[in-house]
């Protein structure tokens, strides 16, 4: 490892102990806390300020320290928390997410850090700030490499273990002689240096160390403690216990790699959470070692519980808690190569209906069951990527107490289904949105508190954020229950900025749909929060980028809630494959609302070449895709062909005319952009069974790209 | 080649180039951006695009646009058949087969022996081209894969 690596995985690690952080705070504001989600909360910070320190990260460390001193007070049980103070830690917590990314990505520091470590000091009084000058820290952040078990039992009321140093641990400005004199603190401690293996001068290589220390301790020491001690040299040295102490742990009856791994506490194997999984946010990592002596033992009491289950999942991968950290690269190779199989199985199975083979041949149901391994592995691969939406319900978590604060409503943020697993890009490109969203939900949705009261309700307000997967799809919903949408002031609105004429009549949800129109704000004053020229046009074109819809339901008293509906990869593509003019081309099923056979509906013209058909009462614009791509001129007689009824950006459908419809599958989008650039009307292209490229259409871009000739029908549309 | 190699002068600098024929004219480009050459396949066509791009054909999972060097360089489209081939050249980031008739021979040729475009040269040519070759009886014009490839392919 070298030193941006540590420094990658010290930030990697940063992110779960906020997390941790995040999770205890959460846990206090429900009451159901106990002594242990503070202690978990104090490490969490401890651990980030060990860490800042040996990357010299002043002014992290300086906040850590004071953020620590004052949790300490907390958990010594010298403060009481209240809901004021608990608030404070938050913000305090934030800011040090702040400190985190601004360390990570070289931003300049944080403004809030003056302000806050002065409310802290208010907190601390006057003895605190003496206590509070941020102490060197004297150890580095690595986790502990223990070497195999010796068998050896001469010495049972004690440990004995082998030191030996890698070149790294000087690299990084360790030294044995600290460590040892740690390990005196712990009680009686004996350490011998073995100088046989060191070499005559001539071959002496200055970078390594060819002593081998044994040191042995006496019997009140643990190995946890002896743990906590190289802590932070692990992947530098080896230690290899010689014997094991009865004291502490379960009995080891075999001695082997597992056994050795199922002692220690999982949090001080390499990596122990990286990339975890949806589980792992309760129990390892809420549980980081924390360097406190008098903290640990309350600790240790509770790890060992998990021993016996830790030591089933410790055997058969040396490697911690049975995740690994894998190259993003490497992985969206795989899924690539996994688009290619899917594309050469399509092949495969046009090639076995050209040969006509009947289903029970052989070739017939090998290649039936190749198709079932290919897309086993298919979600296999897909699933990788797949993350829990939870750090982001945690940022949402933050945007909503900003939000509050700015606001001056009071807010109970809610989530449901944090651990629902999404595609890791649509997780990062939901974060926009979202805090969008929320901030909306808190700014526009929730009333102000008198109004409240005069509704019956309680004087806080509730945000809800959820996520689920539904029918193949994650599902995000935003709701708050707030006063619902004023639709007498957003259909003034829409008539007040020509979006409608004063004359149409709406349905209610046509009404909420309005606020999804470009340059639509519906607060009165445009708050300093929300507001500032985005609108949620701009959430939406989000969301549709990333294959999604988002749809409004609101009640009047009651609250509005967003519903997100999102693809669970941006891979693959459940499309409808269709000819138009003799090209085949892909449609998203997400866009398609129906499909219609000309022939049994009204085609209207309307002058100036435009053409509607009537649909459930709707006069709905059509547009012809050949002619839009400039394949065919528009066909005259509309009945040999098929029209797809589209609901786009705006909400307002059209029917696209196609000549055919194919197949519905799955197809694997590839970009166009990499070797052409965009097309209008065209979102990516794709690979067919017979190795083809077809191109996947865009509808929303393509009556965009037809506006002009529709405009007016929009109008038409809702008049009707 | 080889054999050829060694007996190269070593103060010339030396290229190898890719000569191939479009509209009965011989073309060459440097060697370094083939990737590889391949026989016609059928285009999907490509909406709202340049005459002389044929389309996106399927490299091996990636999306290719195919150019018609002939319309590209104003001597009119290629009806492209089986006997048609497709250099596949890499320029920078990009991806792009070039439609051409044959492709005859790879020669290493030294810097020196590229010569000034003479005038007799088609003027719509003349811009894509930056130098020539005369090997034996034949002409091959060098060309710029940078213009042909210009700003409105990618």
């Amino acid at each position: 490892m070298d030193k941006d690596e540590f420094r990658a995985s010290f930030f990697e690690e940063c992110e779960e102990l906020l997390e941790a952080m995040h999770d205890g705070f959460d846990q206090m504001a429900t009451q159901k806390h106990d002594e242990e989600t503070m202690h978990a909360v104090f490490r969490a910070v401890h651990s980030i300020k060990g860490g800042a320190g040996a990357f010299g990260l002043n002014e992290l460390v300086a906040f850590a320290h004071h953020f620590e001193t004052a949790l300490d007070r907390v958990r010594s049980g010298k403060l009481e928390l209240d809901a004021g103070l608990l608030d404070l830690f938050r913000h305090c917590g934030d800011n040090l997410t702040d400190l985190v990314s601004a360390a990570r990505d070289g931003d300049t520091p944080v403004s809030g850090t003056p302000a806050l470590r002065a409310k802290l000091d208010k907190v601390l009084g006057a003895d605190g700030l003496a206590e509070s000058e941020p102490d060197e820290p004297d150890f580095e952040p690595v986790t502990l490499d223990f070497g195999d078990l010796g068998l050896s039992t001469e010495n049972t009321s004690g440990l004995t273990m082998l030191f030996h140093a890698e070149p790294g641990l000087f690299v990084c400005g360790s030294e044995p002689a600290v460590l040892f004199r740690a390990m005196e603190k712990l009680g009686s401690f004996a350490v011998e240096a073995d100088l046989s293996k060191v070499p005559s001068f001539d071959d002496l290589d200055p970078a390594s160390c060819a002593i081998t220390w044994t040191l042995t301790t006496s019997d009140d020491v643990s190995r946890d403690d002896v743990a906590m001690v190289f802590e932070f040299v692990e992947d530098q040295c080896t230690l290899d216990f010689v014997s094991i102490s009865n004291t502490d742990g379960p009995e080891l009856s075999d001695i082997g790699i597992s056994d050795d791994l199922a002692d220690i506490p999982e949090e001080f194997l390499p990596s122990a959470a990286d990339l975890s999984e949806p589980h792992a946010g309760s129990g390892p990592v809420a549980a980081m070692p924390g360097l406190d002596d008098q903290n640990e033992p309350t600790a240790s009491v509770q790890e060992s519980d998990q021993v016996p289950n830790k030591e089933s999942e410790a055997k058969g991968n040396a490697g911690g808690g049975g995740t690994i950290r894998v190259d993003l690269e490497k992985i969206d190779k795989l899924i690539n190569l996994v688009g290619e199989l899917v594309i050469k199985e399509a092949m495969l199975a046009q090639s076995i209906s050209d040969l006509g083979a009947s289903s029970e041949s052989d070739i017939s149901v090998g290649f039936e069951s190749l198709k079932s391994l290919a897309g086993e592995i298919q979600e296999g691969v897909m699933s990788i990527r797949a993350q829990p939406v939870k750090p982001m319900f945690q940022r949402m978590a933050r945007i909503v107490r900003e939000a509050s604060a700015a606001t001056g409503k009071k807010v109970r943020f809610v989530t449901h289904g944090e651990y629902t697993e999404v595609d890791k890009t649509v997780v990062e490109r939901l974060v926009d949105p979202l805090t969008h969203m929320i901030r909306n939900a808190v700014d526009h949705g929730l009333e102000k508190g008198a109004a409240r009261a005069a509704a019956g309700k309680l004087p806080e307000g509730t945000v809800t954020l959820s996520a689920a997967h539904r029918s193949g799809r994650v599902v995000i919903d935003v709701s708050d229950d707030g006063g619902g949408i004023n639709r007498e002031r957003v259909r003034a609105k829409a008539v007040e900025r020509g979006l409608i004429s004063a004359s149409d009549t709406l349905s209610p949800p046509e009404i909420d749909s309005l606020l999804f129109l470009p340059g639509f704000s519906s607060a009165e004053e445009v708050s300093e929060l929300s507001g500032r020229g985005v609108g949620l046009d701009v959430v939406r074109s989000e969301i549709h980028k990333l294959g999604g819809r988002v749809s409004i339901h609101s009640d009047p008293g009651e609250g509005t809630t967003f519903s997100i509906s999102l693809p669970l990869t941006l891979a693959v593509l459940e499309g409808m494959v269709i000819n138009v003019a003799g090209q085949t081309m892909v449609v998203p099923i997400s866009a398609i609302q129906e499909t219609l056979q000309p022939r049994s509906t009204a085609i209207h013209d309307i002058g100036s070449g435009g053409r509607v058909v009537r649909n459930r009462d709707l006069l709905i614009p059509v547009i012809d895709v050949g002619a839009f791509f400039g394949f065919r001129a528009e066909p005259v007689d509309l009945n040999p062909h098929v029209l797809l009824l589209i609901e786009s950006d705006d909400n307002h459908r059209y029917a696209l005319v196609v000549d055919e419809i194919q197949d519905q599958r799955q197809v694997v989008i590839k970009s166009l952009e990499t070797n052409y650039h965009q097309v209008d009307g065209i979102a990516a292209a794709t690979i067919l069974g017979d190795g083809r490229i077809a191109l996947i259409i865009d509808p929303d871009n393509i009556v965009r790209g037809s506006g002009a000739k529709l405009t007016g029908d929009l109008n038409l549309q809702m008049a009707v | 080649m080889n054999m050829e190699d060694q007996a190269l002068e070593i103060t010339k600098t030396y290229l190898e180039v890719v000569a191939f024929r479009v509209a009965n004219q011989d073309f060459c480009f440097d060697l370094k951006s083939v990737r590889e050459i391949r026989g016609w396949t059928e285009t999907t066509i490509l909406p709202h695009a340049q005459p002389y791009v044929k389309g996106v054909i399927n490299l091996r999972g990636s999306v290719v646009p195919v150019v018609d060097l002939s319309e590209r360089l104003g001597l009119g489209a290629t009806d492209p058949g089986p006997r048609h081939v497709i250099i596949i050249t890499v320029l920078g980031s990009q991806t792009v087969g070039l439609l051409a008739e044959l492709v005859s021979d790879i020669l290493t040729v030294a810097e020196t022996d590229i010569q000034p475009i003479p005038d007799m040269i088609d003027e719509t040519v003349r811009k894509f081209i930056s130098g020539v070759l005369v090997i034996e009886d034949r002409m091959i014009r060098k060309m710029e894969l940078s213009t042909i490839l210009g700003s409105d392919i990618g």
